[in-house]
């Protein structure tokens, strides 16, 4: 089939990032307070992986998108709810930890072992998509380890645009700094995308979409492997949320002027 | 067929057929479908699909929030239908919930002189504050020596709805038995003749006026053989039902004065609110708070006002107000009101140096059996608190929601397993029936005339709901209910006790721009400025910010709709500015207020904060469909 892809998104799920996180140290190592409470959603950074893979799949017939999820699995449940209106897309569930606090190389090694597993799955038309970041403890190489531990050496990071060719090779954008792009050519699958944020907006809510896919998604929870992910003697000095500073005052009749100055020496500090 | 609203343009529209199309995950669809999915586990063939022969019966679940665990209330609640269906519940296997342990009732008196009381309440606070021994006043506050058999929840659950809800309906997807999809909000009943015949989600990818727009898809039409509706009070789907099936008749009552029989009026819902606001509080980690704490008010900050505090596992404690539609103020507004009960001396001991974790609002629909809508109908059937189920007696809602759901699961199955169909006549055997059988039938008939005493003043309100409470409804005070909009009062009237120059100047500077005319009249009226400590007592817009996600997905229409905007510009009191809970609702440049549907956390009290009618009955504002709202697992 003619450039047609096999498409496989990682994309784990991460604590709702808008809500208040608190690490905490659990017995395990560092934590998240109430993580299991905390509302989760799929990695906004792997999310528009999945979209750009979907996109791509129906551009290109034939061709097919497995997303393959780490989490646990009420909690995955929960997210596909939300996930699966989105995008056609097989779930490939791995049961596993919560927290963000693993060995990615751990992570990297049971996503991988996922993969492998999966049935039909053609190396010779693999796109293997991520996100390059995440809204939640990044290690920043999962998605490098998962492609070497596949023996897939064409890797492309900050990913933004692909465009495929009628050779089958693609042109990738990725994001370099000085907000540039950097233009490759890679000959054809198999390669790894690790996705910025694309250009593709939220794909709108499709109860069809959802039908179809959850006929897969519940069998694929059933079947849920287990993957004991631990610190790997990996151990934390400290953990800590970016730097948040909220200082509120109410003033009245203050001018515009007046509040965008102090707006802007404040940024200046 | 037909769709409820008459404004939705004719479009080509997908179609989907299911068995069982339900709308709202709350407490009542949960009781729904953990019952229902528990009748279709045993494979009995009364349960296969009509529409897709040979499958289960395909259930399908919408609901607006973005997520399941978005349900805004940390509730105190006997739970005996939610035990019931749980026999083997282990509250410390779900988060924020616990047994009750200790519970009382506190009469808050106003520590500041700010309140707008009665003489006759003010002489009796004096008279309380000269009283010793077991009933002294302690921190402003009365404890009552017992809680009245009717508030008890001795025997119940604190918890967080947002997380009961999440537990549901993990369980119930486990099942495999029933779909509930979070992000989908439902715009109408779908209608054939008088027959519900399924539902019609929301459109996606218009502009603010709902017209088409980039990424336009039109919403599905559901097909179902029965439609469950458990949208809540300010539910769209509800509503479309009421509009075109109207109101049941209410029962005769004796004309005021005169002892003639008044001529059968149609039941009025929608005529009884009240906002319920919250925080969730991180308590500091030296309180004394023990989880499962429960303590009632009533008193302060305005004598109206109802509050409650609930303590969670984990320090954690809800704390909250009501604010009733009774109250007649023009300008109430719930979260400054909600920051001065906090700071009341015999809380605030306790509350002081904690941290909010989470905020929200939420309209409580209080008419109960009294804006009792039809229950069931040719393929439709209303469960929940948007059915009339809350029993205003009791302040008690989750629990007889739950039951419900349960009576209507059960009478699902009975009529499947007769090959009845889910006629208005079956429904009305096999699910009315149960319910008025019930004790959620029993609750609201005995609490139905409990509140009436409040219309006529605080004092008469307290004295009727204890009638009312003693008898078990057999007592209570009478009262001719007026609708929302006319329960509340000009500003003049309702702040006499200011200065004219003084009404002059919170207004002259509400229309500066400078600040808000509630804020601007609680000055005058002497209620002290809000010291902000950035970890409690934070702005109404770090709340939003701090208490959760307020996320409006892009796409969607504008739910918050001015029917008359020549009405608005009229308007002196624009009482939805001040009781919007987000500060979503705000002055505008136009005759109608601005809406920025971005901030909306759905709680649904413009419906009824709205002193102007277009027909006399409902307000000015229309409430519809909308997707998004508050998100914060902790509520």
């Amino acid at each position: 089939m003619a450039n047609s892809f096999h498409i496989v998104v990682c994309a784990s799920i991460v604590p709702d990032p808008l809500q208040t996180l608190e690490p905490v140290d659990g017995a395990g190592g560092p934590t998240l307070k109430n993580e299991m409470v905390l509302p989760a959603v799929l990695d906004p950074w792997a999310a528009c992986a999945l979209y750009e893979a979907a996109d791509l799949a129906a551009k290109h017939p034939g061709s097919k998108v497995w997303l393959v999820s780490l989490g646990p699995k009420a909690k995955l449940q929960q997210v596909m709810m939300t996930v699966a209106q989105k995008v056609p897309f097989e779930l490939v569930a791995i049961d596993g930890p919560l927290g963000g606090f693993t060995d990615a190389h751990a992570t990297a090694a049971a996503l991988a072992e996922a993969i492998a597993a999966i049935p039909g799955l053609e190396r010779s038309r693999l796109l293997l998509f991520g996100g390059w970041e995440s809204a939640s403890r990044g290690a920043g190489v999962t998605m490098q380890v998962v492609g070497e531990r596949l023996g897939i050496s064409d890797q492309f990071q900050g990913v933004d645009q692909i465009t495929v060719r009628d050779d089958g090779g693609f042109e990738v954008l990725e994001r370099v700094e000085g907000g540039q792009h950097q233009v490759s050519v890679c000959a054809g699958a198999p390669a790894v995308l690790g996705w910025a944020t694309g250009n593709l907006p939220e794909p709108r809510n499709s109860p069809q979409i959802g039908m179809v896919n959850m006929r897969g998604i519940l069998p694929a929870l059933q079947r849920a492997k287990s993957a004991k992910l631990g610190a790997n003697g990996l151990s934390y000095v400290s953990v800590s949320l970016p730097r948040q500073q909220r200082e509120t005052r109410v003033v009245r009749d203050m001018p515009d002027a007046e509040i965008a100055g102090e707006i802007v020496a404040w940024i200046a500090e | 067929m037909s769709e409820g609203s008459e404004e939705v343009q004719e479009v080509e529209r997908q179609e989907m057929a299911v068995d069982i199309a339900c709308v709202g995950f709350g407490p009542a669809m949960g009781g729904f479908l953990t019952t229902l999915t528990r009748a279709m586990a045993g494979g009995d063939a009364a349960m296969e699909s009509k529409a897709m022969p040979g499958m289960p019966l395909q259930v399908l679940c919408y609901e607006r929030a973005d997520d399941l665990a978005a349900g805004v209330s940390g509730v105190v609640t006997r739970a005996r239908a939610i035990r019931a269906s749980f026999p083997e519940l282990e509250p410390a296997g779900i988060p924020m919930m616990t047994p009750v342990r200790q519970e009382k009732v506190l009469y808050l008196l106003d520590p500041g002189g700010a309140s707008r009381r009665s003489t006759a309440l003010r002489l009796g606070d004096t008279l309380l504050r000269a009283l010793c021994g077991p009933l002294r006043v302690e921190q402003d506050a009365l404890e009552l020596p017992y809680t009245p058999g009717f508030l008890r929840k001795h025997d119940g659950l604190v918890m967080s709805i947002g997380q009961f809800n999440q537990w549901v309906g993990g369980e119930l997807m486990a099942t495999g038995l029933a779909q509930v999809w979070p992000g989908t909000p439902v715009s109408t009943a779908l209608f054939d003749g008088k027959a519900v015949v399924g539902v019609r989600l929301a459109d996606q990818g218009v502009d603010r006026a709902g017209a088409p727009a980039a990424g336009y898809m039109a919403g599905m039409d559901v097909r179902a053989a029965l439609t469950v509706v458990g949208d809540g009070p300010v539910g769209a789907v509800g509503q479309s039902i009421d509009r075109k099936l109207g109101m049941p008749q209410g029962p005769q009552a004796h004309e005021p004065g005169t002892g003639q029989r008044t001529a059968l009026q149609p039941q009025a819902r929608g005529r009884e609110w009240a906002l319920g606001m919250k925080m969730v509080v991180e308590l500091p980690e030296d309180t004394p708070l023990e989880a499962g704490t429960v303590w009632h008010t009533f008193g302060y900050p305005e004598p109206e006002i109802f509050g409650f505090l609930y303590v969670h596992p984990e320090r954690l404690a809800s704390v909250g107000i009501f604010v009733p539609s009774w109250m007649g103020n023009p300008e109430r507004t719930s979260y400054r009101y909600l920051q001065h009960f906090l700071q009341h001396p015999y809380l605030w001991r306790y509350l002081n140096g904690g941290t909010m974790r989470s905020w929200g609002a939420k309209s409580l629909e209080e008419s109960g059996a009294n804006g009792e809508p039809f229950l069931a109908g040719d393929g439709y059937a209303r469960i929940g608190e948007g059915s009339g189920s809350t029993n205003l007696l009791t302040g008690s809602g989750v629990d007889e929601a739950w039951a419900t759901g349960v009576q209507l699961a059960e009478a699902v199955a009975e009529l499947l397993r007769a090959g009845k169909a889910f006629t208005g006549e079956n429904l009305e055997a096999a699910y009315v029936r149960r319910r008025r059988a019930s004790f959620v039938e029993r609750g609201a008939q005995a609490a139905k005339a409990a509140r009436n005493g409040f219309h006529k003043g605080v004092v008469r309100g307290l004295l009727g709901m204890a009638l009312a409470g003693v008898s078990g409804g057999r007592l209570s005070l009478s009262a001719r209910i007026r609708p929302a909009h006319r329960q509340i009062e000009p500003l003049a009237n309702f702040y006499r006790r200011l200065k004219p120059e003084q009404m002059e100047k919170a207004i002259r500077e509400a229309r500066s721009g400078g600040r808000t005319l509630h804020d601007a009249l609680m000055d005058a009226c002497g209620w002290p400025e809000i010291r902000y400590d950035g970890k409690l007592l934070v702005s109404q817009q770090d709340a939003l910010l701090l208490g959760g996600k307020v996320q409006a997905a892009a796409g969607f229409a504008d739910h918050v709709i001015f029917r008359d905007p020549a009405l608005c510009a009229e308007c002196g009191e624009r009482t939805c500015i001040a009781m919007c809970s987000g500060q979503a609702i705000t002055q505008g440049e136009g005759a109608a207020p601005a809406f920025d549907r971005e901030k909306c956390i759905h709680c649904g009290a413009c419906l009824w904060n709205c002193a102007q009618s277009p027909d006399g009955e409902n307000s000015n504002i229309e409430f519809r469909a909308g997707a998004g709202g508050l998100h914060s697992a902790e509520n």
